[in-house]
C-alpha cells in the first residue's frame, strides 16, 4: 500500500516537471472550453449539459496523451529495470502509475468548476446533474486512464502507446453510437460495453450502481491486463 | 549466500544463458567475465529477478527465487548497466524516492544517509542537479548511490566502470573494495586487469555458460605464461642475443619493439617457467651494457580468457 503512494506521488510530479502537463491542460480546457461556450448563449439553458456530453470524446484523445509515458519511457531510457529491481509488486507499479493518472486528469478538471460557477450568476443551476457530471467523468477518467495504461504497457515507443490508446478509448466511446450496424441479437451487450452511456447516466445525476459496476470493471480488467502483460515480458 | 543451480535463459529459440550453476559465498567478491553478449548481463538480470529465467533455481539466503522476489529483492542493491535512471528527476528527488521505496520512513534517517552516501559517493555537489544533465561518471555514482542506499548485503554491479575515464575507475574501484570488505559483490566486465585488481573469485562466461570459475590467485597458477621483458642500452642485438642464449638453452629470445630510441629490448620466455632474472642481471653485469628495464610480466589471465572465449569457426 505504501509502494502505491510512494510510486504515485513520484509519478504524478513527473508530470508536472516536464512541460507534458501544462500542454496537455492548456489544450483540454482550450477545446472544451471553446466546444462548450460557442453553442452555450444560443440555448439560453443553464446547465452543463453540453460541456459533459463533450467530456468522453475529448478524453479519449487527452488522457492517452497522458497515460503513453508511463511504461514506455521507462522501458524506453531503461529506468524500468530500476523500477523492477526495487522491492515492489507489480500491482504496486501499475496501481501507482493508474492512480497518479487518474490524479492528473481530475486535477485537470479544476479548472473547469469555473464554467458551473459563472453559469449560477447568470441563471438557474441545478447542482445535481453538475456533482453528477463531475463524478461521471471521474469514472470515465479513471476508466481511460487504465486504458492508456495498458496500452502503454504494450510497447517501449510512446506514439504507438498513444495510438493504442486513442483506438481503444474512442472505440469505448462510440460504441453506442454505432449500434444501426450490430446485429440485433447483441444489440444490448454492445450498448452495455460502451462507455458513453453509461457516463451520461451518471452526470444526468442518476447515480445506478449498474454504471459504477460498469466502470470499476473496466478499471479492474485493464489494470489485470496491464499486470498480465508486465508479467509476461519479464 | 547465493546459490544458483541450471540457470538457463531462452529469448525465443536463441539460448542466452546454458545452465550455469555457482555458489557465491558471503563476504566474496566474484567477477563475471566473459566477451561481449556472453551472458554476463542476462544472468545478473536474473538474480536480481527483472528477468524470469527459462529453468533453473536461485536461492538467496533461504529465499528462492521468484517466489520471494520483493524479500529477495530488498536483500540485494543492484546498479543496472549505464545506470538508467530518471532523466527529469533532481538527484536529490530521485534518492529520496529510493529511499521511501526501499522502507526508510523516517525522514532524519533518509537524511543521514543521503550524508553517508553522498560522502561515499561524492555527490554533495550535485544534489541539486537533473540526473539528466550529469556526465556518465556522475550517473554512475548516483545509480551506486541507489543500489547502496539501504546498505544491503548483496551488491550486483554490471560494468560498473564501463565508459568512465581513468580517475573515475579508478574511484569506483576504491569504493567496490572499501564496501567488499564487508558484502558480498558480484560485479560483470570484461577488463581483466579490473578484475584481477579488485576480485576474489572470477568466473568466466562464453556463450551463456561457465567455462572457468576459482579464485583469481589458482586462476593465475594455472597457467603459467609469464615472460621476461628486458631493455638494453650500448649493446647490440646480436651480441645481446648470444649473451642471453647462453644464459640456459631453453630461453625463447624475441627481439621486440624497443620502448625508447637507442634501446634493444627482448622478450624472453623460458619454457618450464623458472624464473631467470637473477642469471640475467649477472650475465650483464658482466658486460658495459646498461639495464635499463628488466621485468617479469604474468599474462596468466589473458592467456587463459582467450584460450576459453576463442570463437570457433
Amino acid at each position: 500500500m505504501k509502494q502505491i503512494k510512494h510510486i504515485a506521488i513520484k509519478e504524478f510530479k513527473d508530470y508536472f516537471i516536464s512541460p507534458i502537463a501544462y500542454i496537455v491542460i492548456s489544450l483540454f480546457l482550450i477545446v472544451t472550453g471553446w466546444f462548450f461556450f460557442s453553442t452555450f448563449f444560443m440555448f439560453g439553458r443553464a446547465d452543463l449539459r453540453d460541456f459533459f456530453s463533450l467530456l468522453p470524446i475529448t478524453f479519449s484523445f487527452i488522457i492517452p496523451a497522458i497515460t503513453m509515458r508511463l511504461f514506455s519511457e521507462e522501458k524506453n531510457i531503461g529506468s524500468y529495470e530500476v523500477l523492477l529491481t526495487m522491492p515492489v509488486s507489480f500491482t504496486d507499479i501499475a496501481l501507482g502509475k493508474f492512480f497518479a493518472a487518474t490524479l492528473f486528469t481530475a486535477s485537470m478538471l479544476i479548472p473547469t468548476i469555473s464554467y458551473p460557477i459563472f453559469i449560477s450568476f447568470i441563471g438557474e443551476l441545478d447542482l445535481g446533474p453538475v456533482i453528477g457530471g463531475y463524478l461521471g467523468a471521474i469514472f470515465l477518467a479513471a476508466a481511460y486512464c487504465s486504458l492508456g495504461l495498458f496500452a502503454s504497457s504494450l510497447t517501449r515507443n510512446q506514439i504507438i502507446a498513444f495510438i493504442i490508446g486513442c483506438a481503444l478509448c474512442f472505440t469505448l466511446t462510440i460504441l453506442d453510437r454505432l449500434l444501426f450496424f450490430m446485429p440485433t441479437k447483441i444489440i444490448s451487450f454492445i450498448e452495455y460495453i460502451g462507455a458513453s452511456s453509461h457516463f451520461m447516466n451518471i452526470s444526468k445525476g442518476i447515480i445506478d450502481s449498474r454504471d459504477i459496476l460498469y466502470f470499476v470493471s473496466v478499471i479492474f480488467i485493464f489494470i489485470f491486463s496491464t499486470y498480465i502483460v508486465m508479467h509476461e515480458k519479464n | 549466500m547465493i546459490e544458483v543451480q541450471n540457470l538457463t535463459k531462452y529469448y525465443k529459440d536463441f539460448c542466452a544463458v546454458n545452465k550455469i550453476s555457482m555458489t557465491i559465498r558471503k563476504g566474496e567478491i566474484l567477477g563475471l567475465l566473459g566477451p561481449n553478449g556472453a551472458g554476463k548481463t542476462t544472468t545478473l538480470r536474473m538474480l536480481t529477478g527483472f528477468f524470469r529465467p527459462s529453468s533453473g533455481t536461485i536461492k538467496i539466503k533461504d529465499l528462492h527465487m521468484p517466489e520471494d522476489a520483493i524479500q529477495i529483492k530488498s536483500l540485494i542493491g543492484y546498479l543496472p548497466e549505464s545506470a538508467p535512471l530518471y532523466h527529469n528527476m533532481l538527484v536529490y528527488d530521485y534518492l529520496d524516492y529510493v529511499a521511501k521505496i526501499k522502507g526508510i520512513d523516517d525522514k532524519e534517517k533518509r537524511y543521514d544517509r543521503f550524508l553517508q552516501l553522498s560522502d561515499l559517493c561524492g555527490l554533495s555537489s550535485i544534489m541539486s542537479q537533473p540526473i539528466g544533465t550529469l556526465s556518465k561518471g556522475l550517473k554512475q555514482r548516483v545509480g551506486l548511490a541507489h543500489a547502496m542506499m539501504t546498505d544491503p548485503e548483496i551488491l550486483i554491479l554490471d560494468e560498473p566502470t564501463s565508459g568512465l575515464d581513468p580517475n573515475q575507475i579508478a574511484e569506483i574501484r576504491d569504493i567496490i573494495k572499501t564496501i567488499g570488505k564487508q558484502k558480498t559483490i558480484v560485479f560483470s566486465t570484461h577488463i581483466l586487469s579490473e578484475a584481477e585488481a579488485t576480485c576474489d573469485r572470477i568466473a568466466i562466461i562464453n556463450k551463456g555458460r561457465v567455462v572457468a570459475d576459482d579464485t583469481t590467485l589458482n586462476l593465475k597458477q594455472k597457467e603459467q605464461s609469464s615472460s621476461i621483458k628486458l631493455s638494453l642500452k650500448g649493446a647490440s642485438k646480436d651480441d645481446a642475443t648470444a649473451l642471453l642464449k647462453g644464459i640456459h638453452s631453453d630461453l625463447v629470445i624475441n627481439d621486440v619493439e624497443p620502448i625508447e630510441e637507442d634501446l634493444i629490448s627482448f622478450e624472453i620466455k623460458s619454457m618450464d617457467n623458472q624464473d631467470f632474472r637473477s642469471d640475467i642481471y649477472l650475465k650483464i653485469k658482466e658486460t658495459d651494457w646498461i639495464l635499463v628495464q628488466l621485468t617479469k610480466e604474468s599474462q596468466a589471465l589473458e592467456k587463459i580468457f582467450r584460450e576459453l572465449t576463442r570463437e570457433e569457426n
